[in-house]
């Protein structure tokens, strides 16, 4: 379930300003370093970052980052489970969150050492998946939605309808390889809520998939938006974010967020348990919180902020972007999926192999 | 050859690094993903070994019996059709003149020289809807229509009015497919290794005898590649048995197969006793295949001595 995948920015004026910005900074707690070596590694997804952002940390604290890339949550989550092989930063999402303090597997956090937590969106500082945000701080956050191709689709594909219950695009139909997501969309388009537990909806939810199946061409696992650029598909459910890198290659491919509402999601900057390095893992989340540091991975990835101060710096082809900061309704009827522990992952699992072999 | 009991210092210190290697890297682990097969979760990732049977209970439930069952279908199409295009190969390859044959050898090694991941990706780039494989019939479309309208019958439409391309990626024809080019190599080398040293004048006796080309294929040369069409025919199921990237990339909403229920234990559903206890019954079906082989190859072998 990557979201994050390389991406061709069109607009690099702004980060030619902020090279130099960062170079000033004078915020990092530099006394706390001493008793460190000057180094943190961060495990993150893939183009995930701003272009000179590690550079420019480095400049600002005389850290070096080293960076690693996860391709999906399950395989952060399966590399840190038997022990932090090193890591200090890593970027887990909402549900994640949840399960690795469930799991023990992260750091409470210090927020004495993060001042620019003040940047941060208040409506972002009480989430379920981490009350009092004490273990995690906002990254990026987005929506699940259905990306397609303008001229193949009558109109604007704006109900799950479209993927889930109808033959007018047959075998032109991509859904997410992702179990869970798919799963609990159904559930959605079914009228339960997203984090619907009850096996016998979600038993009618998998239904509706294996009915639909013939329609259906492919479970994509992260080349979605790969699948809709290449014609393969016209209609493909995928993350915001994706189908905005291809929105760049191509007009003709666009995004919405179904009526229905969607999955929304947070990706978040945590510490694991055990990091070899939590004084630069704090002043290097607290850079990366930076308003113009902020500004600068934001205006290089084209993910939504969390971070008001970076937003406010931002020119209006990205705040006022739909298929990034989607309207205010359809946040409203969308949800965040909750972890809901392992039977519930295990109902799901089986579900899937059950709507694979179908 | 020496006994090895007369000099037990020399078989000591040259079997000693790869029974060390053997123990470490693959018998220990493997011992402990069994025992994990015998264990619960308890939370979110500690695993009580409680001697359950519940994990092979489950995955003997009909829903993982039927996964299984088309990972046996996909492995044995799989090693039928390896067998097929590759004997000819293999064939082509022991008759060559000597100057070719290495050539020839290289070319067939030459896809391991690259990742499995880049050739699965490059599979892609041929198979898909604007892929290579649909430029090319395009291509002969619109040659097929230059030569109708040469002819006058361009306005009959005889090709269709417009060039469909076919579906040929995610499905599982395309696993398949997939399956089969990954895995040839393993079936093409013992093939070879085995024709290699038939004795061809046995063919020659066979051919002056009055036996057809066909018949002397069938009675002399196949027999007498037996071994290496077993061994190939090992090579090349068993990996293909448990193959989860080549379905996972090609194929479509019902190519899954067992690899791809056990990578998920190990990874979303977090469920790694269930895994564990797949990956075992995946092993015990190896290995009942393997003694199947052994039977057919001891009977045969019986037959051919009577």
């Amino acid at each position: 379930m990557a979201h994050c995948k390389p991406f061709r920015p069109s607009r690099r004026s702004f980060l030619a300003g902020t090279g130099a910005v960062a170079a000033g900074l004078t915020f990092l707690p530099k006394a706390g370093f001493s008793a460190e070596e000057k180094v943190v590694n961060f495990y993150n997804w893939d183009t995930y970052i701003g272009e000179t952002t590690l550079d420019d940390f480095k400049g600002a604290s005389g850290i070096e980052v080293n960076m690693d890339l996860f391709a999906d949550n399950a395989e952060l989550f399966a590399k840190l489970k038997e022990g932090n092989p090193g890591y200090d930063v890593i970027v887990p999402s909402n549900d994640y969150v949840e399960r690795m303090v469930a799991a023990n597997m992260l750091m409470k956090l210090d927020h004495s050492k993060i001042p620019n937590i003040a940047n941060i969106d208040l409506a972002f500082m009480n989430p379920n998946h981490d009350p009092g945000r004490v273990y995690s701080l906002p990254y990026m956050w987005g929506t699940i939605g259905i990306g397609y191709r303008k001229s193949r689709v009558d109109g604007v594909p704006d109900s799950w309808k479209w993927l889930y219950e109808s033959d007018q695009y047959a075998g032109k139909i991509a859904l997410l390889g992702a179990p869970s997501t798919v799963i609990q969309i159904a559930c959605k388009y079914l009228g339960y809520p997203l984090n619907e537990s009850d096996p016998a909806k979600l038993e009618k939810a998998a239904d509706l998939i294996i009915k639909q199946k013939p329609s259906i061409k492919v479970f994509a696992d992260d080349n979605g938006q790969d699948l809709l650029l290449s014609g393969e598909v016209d209609l493909t459910m995928e993350w915001n974010g994706d189908i905005l890198q291809v929105m760049a290659e191509d007009d003709d491919i666009s995004y919405v967020v179904p009526k229905e509402g969607g999955l929304l999601w947070e990706d978040t900057l945590a510490i694991p348990t055990g990091a070899p390095h939590p004084e630069n893992a704090h002043a290097f989340m607290n850079y990366v919180l930076d308003a113009e540091a902020g500004a600068a991975i934001a205006d290089f990835i084209q993910y939504a902020t969390p971070n008001a101060a970076a937003k406010a710096l931002m020119d209006k082809s990205y705040t006022e972007n739909p298929a990034i900061f989607p309207p205010d309704e359809t946040v409203k009827n969308s949800e965040v999926a909750i972890y809901q522990g392992p039977e519930y992952s295990q109902l799901i699992d089986r579900l899937w192999t059950k709507i694979n072999a179908a | 050859m020496e006994d090895w009991r007369r000099t037990p210092l020399v078989f000591w210190v040259t079997s000693l690094p790869p029974t060390l290697w053997l123990v470490v890297f693959f018998l220990i682990p493997l011992a402990l993903v069994w025992v994990m097969s015998f264990g619960e979760l308890d939370g979110l990732i500690d695993i009580k070994i409680t001697g359950t049977l519940a994990n092979y209970a489950r995955a003997l439930d009909p829903l993982y019996l039927e996964v299984f069952g088309k990972s046996l279908v996909f492995a044995g199409f799989t090693t039928v059709i390896s067998l097929l295009v590759g004997f000819p190969v293999a064939l082509a390859i022991v008759f060559a003149s000597p100057r070719w044959r290495p050539i020839l050898l290289l070319l067939v090694i030459l896809p391991f020289w690259t990742n499995l991941l880049i050739r699965t990706y490059a599979l892609i780039a041929v198979l898909r809807v604007r892929g290579f494989a649909n430029f090319s019939l395009e291509w002969l479309w619109d040659q097929g229509n230059t030569v109708l309208a040469l002819m006058g019958l361009g306005s009959y439409q005889l090709l269709g009015d417009r060039f469909e391309p076919l579906e040929l990626l995610y499905n599982n024809t395309a696993v398949v497919i997939g399956l089969v080019y990954v895995h040839m190599p393993f079936m093409i080398l013992p093939l070879y290794a085995a024709l290699e040293r038939l004795d061809r004048s046995l063919i020659e006796a066979a051919l002056d005898l009055g036996a057809s080309q066909f018949r002397a294929f069938l009675t002399v040369v196949v027999p007498l590649a037996l071994p290496g069409i077993i061994s190939g025919g090992i090579l090349v199921f068993i990996p293909a048995l448990g193959s989860f990237l080549t379905p996972d990339l090609l194929g479509g909403t019902d190519s899954q197969m067992i690899a791809n229920v056990i990578e998920r234990q190990f990874k979303g559903a977090n469920d790694w006793p269930f895994g564990a206890a797949l990956s075992f019954l995946l092993m015990y079906l190896t290995f009942a295949a393997l003694t199947v082989r052994a039977l057919v190859n001891r009977r045969a072998e019986r037959r051919g001595g009577a």
